[in-house]
């Protein structure tokens, strides 16, 4: 057996004891950071909408990220060729998604990028950043709208 | 950085498996048509740009913004 326990860097959580064998793989990194192919999602607290997508590499790169179907309800777009292909996706029901959040003061004011939601195969556990071709969405989608 | 010059209806092939066909000119606007592998990303340029300024954005974000935000709580 592979020792998969691994102590990383984090940015918001120190030093965090982390199962690599749940660690995700994003084989073409994310834009703007195209070296950073692994990464774990901790959970920041009870109760609380949001997540972090830290890199097990880098202590500094940590995404904030949430559940975009808790914020818009009829969210929907179509998962290109090459993401099927990249992720080996076969049903729909493989897949988690999640939207990268930029958090602001007050918190009601941060938006979450809807136009490229965050992929993740359940099973093999890759994943990408999709890039939607359409206007249908935004980058930077309000997230304040919802009373809380 | 190769520069060709091509008219409507006329193509460009990259390596053996995508073609580039200049469909229309229309003022400033140009309509291309790419055909290509189904494993190969076509993206705006402008849209991956945005994309990454988006995501640097969000990294800005201060190491004590978990704990300030517990505190509210």
């Amino acid at each position: 057996m592979v020792n998969t326990i691994k102590e990383i860097e984090t940015k918001f959580h120190d030093k965090v004891e982390v199962d690599l064998s749940k660690a995700w793989h994003f084989p073409k990194g994310l834009p703007g950071f195209e070296d950073e192919e692994e990464f774990v999602i901790l959970p920041i607290g009870d109760g609380s909408e949001f997540q972090i997508l830290q890199s097990t590499k880098q202590a500094g790169i940590a995404f904030v990220v949430a559940n975009p179907y808790k914020l818009v309800e009829d969210y929907d777009f179509t998962i290109d060729e090459p993401t099927i292909d990249l992720l080996e996706i076969e049903k729909p029901e493989d897949l988690m998604v999640l939207g990268i959040v930029c958090i602001k003061e007050p918190l009601t004011d941060s938006t979450i990028n809807l136009q490229a939601p965050l992929l993740f195969h359940i099973e093999n556990r890759k994943a990408k950043q999709m890039i939607l071709n359409d206007n249908r969405y935004a980058i930077k989608h309000p997230i304040g709208g919802k009373e809380s | 950085m190769l520069v060709l010059s091509r008219k409507a209806g006329e193509t460009i092939k990259i390596a053996d498996n995508i073609e580039v066909k200049i469909l229309e000119v229309k003022g400033d606007t140009i309509r291309i048509g790419i055909e290509a592998p189904k494993s190969v990303d076509i993206v705006r340029g402008e849209l991956v740009q945005s994309i990454t300024e988006s995501n640097a954005e969000s990294l800005t974000l201060d190491v004590n913004w978990l704990s300030t935000l517990k505190g509210k709580e």
